[in-house]
């Protein structure tokens, strides 16, 4: 609840990529040095663990990462968080309910879990499974194994690289059932990186971004080389390094061309089945860590969702980033970057422009306020129907200025009451 | 003269003649003697009972569906004592420039084999055949030498040659008068002006609904598009061509767009069209072609750098290759102006029992031509039905791309017209630029030519292509791009150099087609 305004916002921010220059260029915010005081912090994980829990923040200071993210983000917290809640939904609502939330491969933790995970392994012969540490991004580490005894040579140091011998011993990995049908398109392989804001967790409020994008492995899909981690991992970080990347042919398709394309092969209804199983990823997956996430007013988070889709069309949760890269591949990128960032501060609303029961601003749709948010609102005609489509348009047209237009008084004055 | 009479005769007969060998007609004899067994077929009112049969199965409509595909590649009757160069094209110093254009043509694949000393067609030794067999998924990952091999020719030489067309039966030699052409096409055809087109592309008005406009987020679904599809999707299970070409004209929805598509197209994917792909497949394996290597190099040139369609770089692969050895589509040449070139047995040049056509197929890749497949891969992916759809979609609209014809949907008609629209609408637009030295159709040349593949975002070039489709004509290319310009027009009005006039025009992914078209037609 805003009581004042303000006249400039003083920001600091530790990324110099985009997102610096959306500040820089965002009217009345002027960037503060070391020391100084500051209303917006755009900082980096680090930043946060060495500093949140000794700072005083006053009412209306934002920050863009809450503090215990990685329940969300660690691989092994955020599978322990989707399991124990699967099984409270089980409990409490039946085991359909509890269906639902069975977007992640199966997945143990290791070493803890590690006998459970031999016992799975065993029932599932020639199955692909994929090591991935916990803690690390952008491809790291990661490798796929068929064997048991491939692990069993990790395990004593056998085949793991310098970088991997050099750190502690106890490092924890997550062993994850690999997807081995997923949907190709002309023999390529592609995840999606979906973007989603969340700015509290109790009660739950998450906006979901219109555009996003499809990045594709270089290298066509085949399960006979799984030792070629450039045709398996799709992050751009790891095709930059391919031997045939090709820094000029971009590796990413926006949501929308994936959209259509889907739509012209497999038909609007299945697609929008598809995006609406999708939705249902993002709800589940914050619903996990509502109750452990420490709900500071303070705080807001700008999610990266990597999915993945199968053959038959399933959506798969992958990973999910509390520090997508603003790094932009591209012109084309650059912009979609902007767009997100620029949208994401005016759902912050420093400036208090807005009312506070907005539904969408610019390429932002509310996706979740305490309970699910529907296009049309609750009137006679809709009272009857049991099916109410949700208020999100991912790949959907996104005429943001337009609507911001409209949306956005003037600068001085507040809003809220 | 011929009446009226007699020329439907004829066209009847030429085609019944054509669908007497076809694959369908031994379909319906089999269905017709299959039917005989059923208890509703009675032997006094046999043949009516057979006709019922044929019609309530379905089989009735496939018939229609081949008839319309025949009649859209007839061309149109001529004199029955005119020469068969006549049904190709029938001014006679059009065929002249056409030839001496493929005379150059022809002249430089030769050059570059001598050049090169690499042969027109060899056979592949056994290891290669089945090196290319594993990888005929992924052949974008071969990555040859083609740095030696050069496109035989690229859209702007075939502007040069297109300029140069004179008729001479006119005298240009006056000076400039009223009359004068003030753009480059030196020769006068019949192309339409405004007012005929509107009433030529009623669907386009602004007071008819159409998707591209009428579906946009903003207007609610009920007043145009949930009607649509459900008269679309009448359409595909009625399996209508007729009907579906209508259609069209407002928009394929495009989750239905595949299936019209083909349905317009007449394309099947029956047993006999995978067999035929397959056999062209084979030939791919057999034997490897100079112009495969103007393929490869084209692709990688081309659609691989294309933000969007470098996804399908192995598709266009297995498409446009095997469409190299395709000698069905040398049947188009009965009503394209181009002929085929031939190439002779060493020794026996000029004599006809000796001479190949080269390529199989006839039609020598140029740059870029890669581009009139890219979009169709974001709807078909079994590379049979893909291929099904593009060859048929080559042989009834885009080889008039490039080839010199009189053709009202030819590239000379597309660009006088291009130039006429402006010249009569935007006068100031176009004196500016051709005082400047940017004439406009140096700009416009290369999106026409393509049909605009690679220029528009996928989206709208699919919608633009739904009206070629549904007007069997590309006429609306011509007046696309003139819309652009128009659009462009105050940007346009400023520029100083053929340089940054062609920087204005850089970039039009962003524009919306039909709101461009309907503007440029209606108001």
């Amino acid at each position: 609840i805003f009581m004042f305004k303000l006249t400039c916002v003083r920001f600091k921010c530790s990324l110099t990529n985009t997102i610096l220059d959306v500040l820089h260029q965002r009217a009345g915010w002027v960037e503060v040095k070391e020391d100084g005081e500051w209303d917006f912090n755009w900082c980096d994980v680090g930043w946060l663990r060495e500093n949140y829990d000794h700072s005083y923040m006053e009412e209306h200071v934002r920050i863009c990462h809450f503090r215990n993210h990685y329940e969300l983000t660690r691989k092994n917290l955020m599978v322990k968080n989707l399991k124990r809640y699967r099984k409270t939904l089980e409990r409490e609502a039946g085991r359909l309910e509890a269906a639902k939330c069975d977007f992640f491969p199966c997945t143990f933790e290791l070493p803890s879990e590690y006998h459970l995970f031999v016992e799975e392994f065993k029932r599932s012969p020639g199955s692909t499974w994929i090591m991935k540490p916990v803690a690390r991004s952008q491809g790291k580490g990661i490798f796929l194994f068929r064997k048991l005894k491939d692990i069993m040579e990790w395990k004593k140091n056998g085949t793991r690289s310098e970088e991997q011998r050099d750190e502690a011993q106890v490092e924890s990995y997550v062993a994850q059932h690999y997807i081995e049908d997923p949907y190709l398109i002309n023999g390529r392989k592609f995840d999606l990186r979906v973007y989603v804001l969340v700015t509290s967790y109790l009660p739950l409020k998450a906006w979901l971004y219109r555009d996003g994008f499809a990045r594709f492995s270089n290298t066509r899909f085949s399960l006979s080389s799984i030792d070629d981690q450039y045709v398996h991992l799709t992050n751009v970080a790891v095709q930059k390094t391919a031997p045939d990347y090709d820094p000029e042919k971009g590796c990413k398709w926006q949501m929308h061309k994936l959209r259509l394309y889907l739509t012209a092969k497999h038909g609007s209804e299945t697609v929008e089945a598809l995006f609406k199983d999708i939705d249902n990823i993002f709800i589940r997956s914050l619903q996990s860590v509502q109750k452990v996430i420490i709900n500071d007013k303070h705080c807001f988070e700008l999610y990266g969702f990597d999915i993945l889709l199968d053959q038959d069309l399933k959506p798969w949760l992958i990973e999910v980033n509390a520090s997508p890269s603003l790094t932009a591949s591209s012109q084309e990128d650059y912009e979609l970057k902007c767009r997100l960032l620029e949208d994401t501060l005016h759902v912050v609303d420093m400036e208090g422009r807005l009312t506070g029961r907005e539904k969408r601003v610019g390429g932002y749709d509310l996706m979740w306020n305490e309970g699910p948010v529907y296009r049309e609102d609750v009137s006679l005609e809709t009272l009857g129907s049991t099916y109410q489509i949700p208020n999100t348009h991912l790949g959907c047209v996104n005429d943001r200025k337009k609507q911001l237009r409209q949306l956005l008084r003037p600068f001085p004055g507040p809003k809220r009451a | 003269m011929m009446d009226e009479g007699t020329e439907l005769s004829v066209t009847i007969a030429q085609i019944v003649q054509r669908l007497k060998g076809a694959h369908l007609h031994s379909q319906l004899e089999k269905q017709a003697r299959e039917c005989l067994h059923r208890p509703e077929i009675k032997l006094e009112s046999l043949k009516e009972d057979v006709r019922n049969f044929l019609r309530v199965s379905g089989w009735e409509r496939k018939l229609q569906n081949a008839v319309y595909r025949e009649l859209h590649i007839l061309p149109p009757p001529g004199h029955p004592a005119a020469p068969p160069e006549h049904t190709k094209e029938p001014l006679a110093y059009m065929r002249k420039a056409q030839a001496s254009w493929e005379k150059r043509i022809l002249k430089s694949l030769n050059s570059m084999c001598t050049e090169l000393g690499v042969p027109l067609a060899r056979k592949r030794p056994i290891p290669e055949q089945k090196e290319l067999t594993n990888k005929w998924n992924e052949m974008g990952t071969d990555e040859p030498d083609l740095s030696k091999f050069r496109p035989v020719y690229a859209p702007k030489d075939f502007l040069e040659v297109l300029i140069s067309l004179k008729n001479p039966n006119h005298d240009c030699r006056e000076g400039l008068t009223a009359r004068s052409h003030w753009g480059l096409i030196q020769i006068s055809l019949n192309v339409r002006a405004i007012p005929q087109m509107r009433e030529a592309y009623p669907e386009l008005s602004l007071t008819c609904c159409q998707l591209g406009i009428d579906d946009h987020a903003h207007i609610p679904p009920d007043l145009f598009e949930s009607e649509h599809i459900r008269i679309g999707n009448k359409v595909v299970s009625e399996q209508d061509s007729a009907a579906a070409q209508q259609y069209s004209r407002q928009g394929c929805p495009t989750g239905l767009r595949a299936q019209l598509w083909a349905l317009i197209l007449n394309a099947t994917n029956e047993p006999e069209d995978i067999m035929h792909y397959e056999q062209l497949k084979a030939a791919v394996i057999h034997h490897d072609l100079l112009v495969d290597n103007l393929i490869y190099k084209d692709v990688k040139l081309t659609a691989s750098n294309d933000d969007y369609y470098f996804v399908f770089e192995d598709f266009l692969y297995q498409v446009l290759l095997c469409f190299s050895r395709d000698t069905a589509v040398l049947e188009h040449f009965s009503y394209n102006s181009a002929t085929p070139p031939k190439s002779y047995i060493q020794g026996k040049t000029g004599t006809e029992e000796f001479a190949v056509v080269y390529p199989p197929n006839g039609v020598v890749p140029f740059h870029g031509f890669s581009m009139y497949v890219a979009p169709l891969c974001f709807l078909y992916n079994e590379p049979s039905k893909l291929y099904s759809v593009f060859r048929e979609m080559y042989v009834r609209y885009f080889f008039r791309l490039h080839s010199i014809s009189s053709s009202p949907s030819g590239i000379v008609s597309l660009c006088l017209q291009f130039e006429r629209l402006l010249q009569s609408h935007l006068p100031q637009l176009f004196y500016h630029l051709q005082k400047i030295g940017a004439q406009p159709l140096r700009i416009a040349f290369k999106w026409m030519v393509r049909a605009f593949s690679g220029y528009l975002s996928t989206d709208q070039l699919l919608l633009l292509w739904d009206r070629v489709l549904g007007y069997d004509s590309l006429e609306i290319v011509a007046v696309l791009a003139a819309a652009v310009f128009a659009f462009r027009a105050e940007n346009l009005m400023e520029v100083t150099s053929l340089a940054s006039a062609e920087a204005v025009l850089a970039d039009l992914s962003t524009l919306k087609v039909m709101p461009l078209l309907q503007i440029f037609l209606f108001a």
